[in-house]
């Protein structure tokens, strides 16, 4: 993609040679796009299909993927957020024009780590799938071939030769074996066919897998896995000359480190909270990660930089004031035998620092559940960090049981955990504390369950969170009549923080 | 059959590696018919880039041992005199230059796809023998295992050079020697032997009724695969050919379409064909001209002793892997028009 600023040659196509781009409503991104756009649609672009894939995770943790429900609330995000899934929808060249571009926008950024190229990967690959199981199978032959997958379907008498064999190798019941009859038969050199051979389920003669079409999704999965994996690879190495463009920094490092909901920075109820409350407050109302950091406050009576960023932000969230919170950590701090000078002199700076009284000033807000995840992983004797991300299991599982959680919560929260499903894992804990079958919320912030979970608890709801109320994000007019690049820089980022607390309401429904 | 004393080894060694070491047909197999100008897809050197190791006399053992060609072999080979020969990776470099290679470059790239069946896995299943010993009954359960699993690599698999060797005491080695299986990465070569498995140890047998027989049987006679062996590139196997310090047997091909005639008693030891040598030596006249190169006399040599059928076997394997790469070029050609 050229960035170019100056140089702004558009494409145009005619109406063919759009259709020619793209053959399909789904692809596996193979060639970069090669147009001129601008910043603002470079964002929003990516802004969109980041809600696409977060939609899509938030799915496939509820719903069963493949069954009905799940479908066609993937398919109404789809069509809500203007991408490309199926064949014969109006405006389709745009939607897959769309598709590709934001694709590869967020290669950018979620080349960066392994956490997040696994959490692309995954997500891409689930939308992938089902927009394959979608697509009409008279198609299917020629997308395959479109993407280089040389996957070859057998004649009728070549497969009624092996049908016994191919039925009799296939895992399906004998209710679907029927179906099975009917549907076409791939030959496929076995080493392109691993996750099916190795477990025995698929007919191998001669070298080649005979896979019935039911199960060639899951070598196309396999081979776009594969693919974007090396992608993803390369992209990184070439990253550094893409960060150096400024214009694109700040929205990269945004979209895959940024808190897409509420920051909680200001709750308006500034003080309702006293100091003595703080204790069983932990108990009742904290997230584990925040009842773990007070307790190890309490025993140790001290805490380490991670932790006292940490927890200390989350209480400013809830509600501390800053007197409160330099008494607060004084008072414990002098516990563990610390100097009353020593703290003043070296850890109250830091804690009014954090309420923007000192330094540059800036306000700063309390962490979201994916800064805690993804960033700072806890060391030894670190209490920071999110317990079902960065626990040992066996000590996860001690840890829930001294909460008093029953068993079988346990062991649901512990699939959640291998499943890597730490939010909902930390869902599941507020439903087991609180005695609830649906917490009725999608958890993304610590503040968050704290809300919920004092709204649950005291059953009132004037505890106000002061939103901030956005549009959806548009492109702003003021930006684009802008030509001088910084003032255009920071402009976008004031709407780009705009657009991605827009998002904020989108998750909380 | 007279016993094998290992003491005699380092005599008998260097008597083998002089007179009938099958160094042609060896060189013939590892080179892959490169260095004939027509093969510019292989990689150049493939003969050059391949690790051998040695263990030598009291247990010495050397690793990343590579040769320039066959002649260079045998002097290495007379020279060290190994007790134990294995093979290991085709690597981006040659073996022996490799600690001046920058780190990380150096790689290994190519393998045969090997299998080695040991009867000890069986011991669970065997009451005659245990451990390091074997006997023709418990032998039943190699040559089932042979059959099961060469069947699987040709018909399910395709594979069409397959080496069969007996390890010289208690169990045998697959070599499977075709071109795109020895490009085959460490998962498909895992993928492979989780296919070919079936028995898992000590699994409860809760089945009854008529499924009760099969599963015994399946359970007894299934093939056990070690699946570290097969797995990973750079894995060293002991070489055909190769002697067994222990036993003294050598590492001879068995041919599988007589594999249930195979009795691995029979199996010339070192000694053995060390005495056989003398002994048509003596008979043939003491005029031997010690100008005439060894190698004359070493393809007059093995044919005398009863390691001739044995290395008729090896020829046979080679033939074929020479008509495949014939019929390879000949494709290849046609394609390009290239008459």
């Amino acid at each position: 993609m050229q960035f170019s600023g100056g140089n702004r040659r558009r494409l145009r196509l005619g109406g063919d040679q759009r259709n020619a781009c793209y053959p399909h409503s789904l692809q596996f991104y193979l060639e970069p796009p090669s147009e001129n756009i601008s910043l603002i649609e470079f964002e929003s672009l990516a802004i969109d299909r980041v809600k696409l894939l977060k939609t899509v995770e938030n799915l496939g943790v509820s719903h069963v993927k493949g069954t009905e429900q799940y479908q066609s609330k993937l398919e109404a995000e789809i069509r809500r957020l203007k991408f490309s899934f199926r064949e014969n929808v109006e405006n389709e060249y745009e939607r897959r024009r769309r598709d590709h571009i934001s694709h590869f926008i967020l290669r950018l950024a979620y080349c960066q780590s392994e956490d997040l190229r696994r959490w692309f990967i995954q997500q891409e690959m689930d939308l992938l799938r089902f927009r394959f199981s979608i697509l009409p199978k008279d198609k299917i032959q020629s997308f395959l071939k479109d993407s280089h997958l040389h996957f070859e379907a057998i004649s009728d008498e070549e497969r009624s030769l092996r049908e016994h064999e191919i039925i009799a190798s296939s895992t399906s019941s004998s209710a679907s074996k029927s179906e099975l009859e009917l549907e076409s038969v791939y030959k496929i050199p076995f080493a392109d066919a691993l996750d099916l051979f190795r477990g025995r389920k698929v007919y191998l003669e001669d070298g080649f897998a005979y896979v019935p079409l039911k199960d060639i999704v899951a070598i196309v999965l396999n081979e776009f896995r594969a693919k974007l994996s090396k992608a993803l690879a390369l992209t990184a190495r070439s990253l550094p000359a893409v960060q150096s463009d400024e214009r694109l920094q700040p929205l990269l490092n945004h979209l895959s480190h940024s808190y897409t909901g509420q920051d909680y920075s200001t709750q308006g109820n500034a003080g309702k909270i006293s100091l003595d409350q703080i204790d069983s407050l932990s108990t009742k109302s904290f997230p584990p990660c925040m009842r773990q950091l007070h307790k190890a406050l309490r025993e140790n009576h001290h805490l380490r930089h991670g932790g006292r960023m940490q927890y200390g932000l989350f209480l400013k969230g809830i509600g501390l004031t800053l007197e409160q919170a330099l008494q607060f950590w004084k008072q414990e701090f002098i516990r563990g035998k610390m100097d009353p000078d020593k703290f003043d002199k070296g850890y109250s700076y830091n804690i009014r620092h954090s309420f923007g009284k000192e330094g540059k000033r800036t306000d700063y807000t309390p962490f979201s559940c994916m800064k805690i995840i993804l960033t700072n992983p806890p060391g030894q004797g670190d209490y920071h960090g999110c317990p079902f991300r960065h626990s040992d299991p066996e000590l996860l599982k001690q840890k829930l049981q001294s909460y008093k959680i029953s068993p079988d919560g346990i062991s649901q929260i512990l699939d959640l955990v291998k499943g890597t499903h730490y939010q909902v894992a930390c869902q599941k804990y507020f439903e087991m504390t609180h005695n609830v079958d649906d917490c009725g919320f999608s958890l993304s912030h610590p503040n968050q369950f704290f809300f919920e979970s004092q709204r649950i608890l005291t059953g009132s709801k004037d505890i106000r969170k002061e939103s901030i109320q956005p549009e959806a994000p548009q492109p702003k007019p003021s930006v684009q009549k802008n030509k001088d690049a910084s003032s255009a820089l920071a402009s976008l980022n004031s709407s780009l923080e705009v657009d991605m607390e827009g998002l904020e309401d989108y998750f909380n429904e | 059959m007279e016993t094998f004393d290992p003491a005699e080894l380092p005599e008998l060694l260097k008597l083998y590696y002089r007179r009938l070491f099958p160094y042609a047909q060896y060189y013939r197999w590892l080179n892959y018919g490169g260095g004939d100008g027509s093969r510019e897809r292989m990689t150049k050197n493939y003969f050059q880039h391949r690790e051998f190791s040695f263990t030598l006399k009291d247990d010495i053992y050397i690793r990343y041992q590579s040769f320039n060609n066959q002649s260079d072999l045998e002097k290495e080979m007379q020279k060290m005199n190994p007790y134990k020969i294995d093979i290991g990776a085709v690597y981006s470099h040659r073996p022996n230059q490799h600690n001046t290679v920058k780190l990380g470059a150096f790689q290994a790239q190519e393998k045969e796809l090997v299998f080695d069946i040991d009867m000890t896995d069986y011991d669970d299943v065997r009451r005659c023998c245990s451990s390091a010993d074997i006997c023709s009954k418990c032998w039943t359960l190699m040559t089932m295992a042979i059959r099961i699993i060469d069947r699987a690599l040709k018909e399910d698999f395709g594979f069409k050079h397959r080496l069969w060797v007996y390890s010289g005491r208690r169990g045998v080695h697959c070599w499977v020697c075709d071109e795109s299986v020895r490009k085959l990465s460490s998962a498909v070569r895992s993928g492979i032997v989780e296919y070919l498995s079936l028995v898992k140890d000590n699994t409860k047998n809760d089945k009854c009724g008529p499924w009760l027989e099969w599963e015994i049987m399946l359970q007894y006679c299934f093939p056990r695969l070690d699946i570290n062996v097969s797995k990973g590139i750079n894995h060293l196997l002991k070489s055909p050919f190769s002697v067994h310090p222990k036993t003294g047997r050598i590492s001879v091909p068995i041919d599988v379409q007589k594999v249930d005639q195979f009795d691995p008693f029979t199996v010339p030891t070192i000694s053995s064909v060390c005495r056989e040598l003398d002994t048509i030596s003596t008979n043939e006249g003491k005029e031997r001209n010690e100008a005439e190169s060894d190698i004359k006399h070493r393809t007059r040599d093995y044919k005398k002793t009863s390691l001739a059928p044995y290395i008729k076997v090896f020829e046979q394997f080679l033939e074929n892997l020479d008509k495949s790469r014939k019929g390879e070029l000949l494709k290849k050609s046609d394609l390009q028009k290239d008459f």
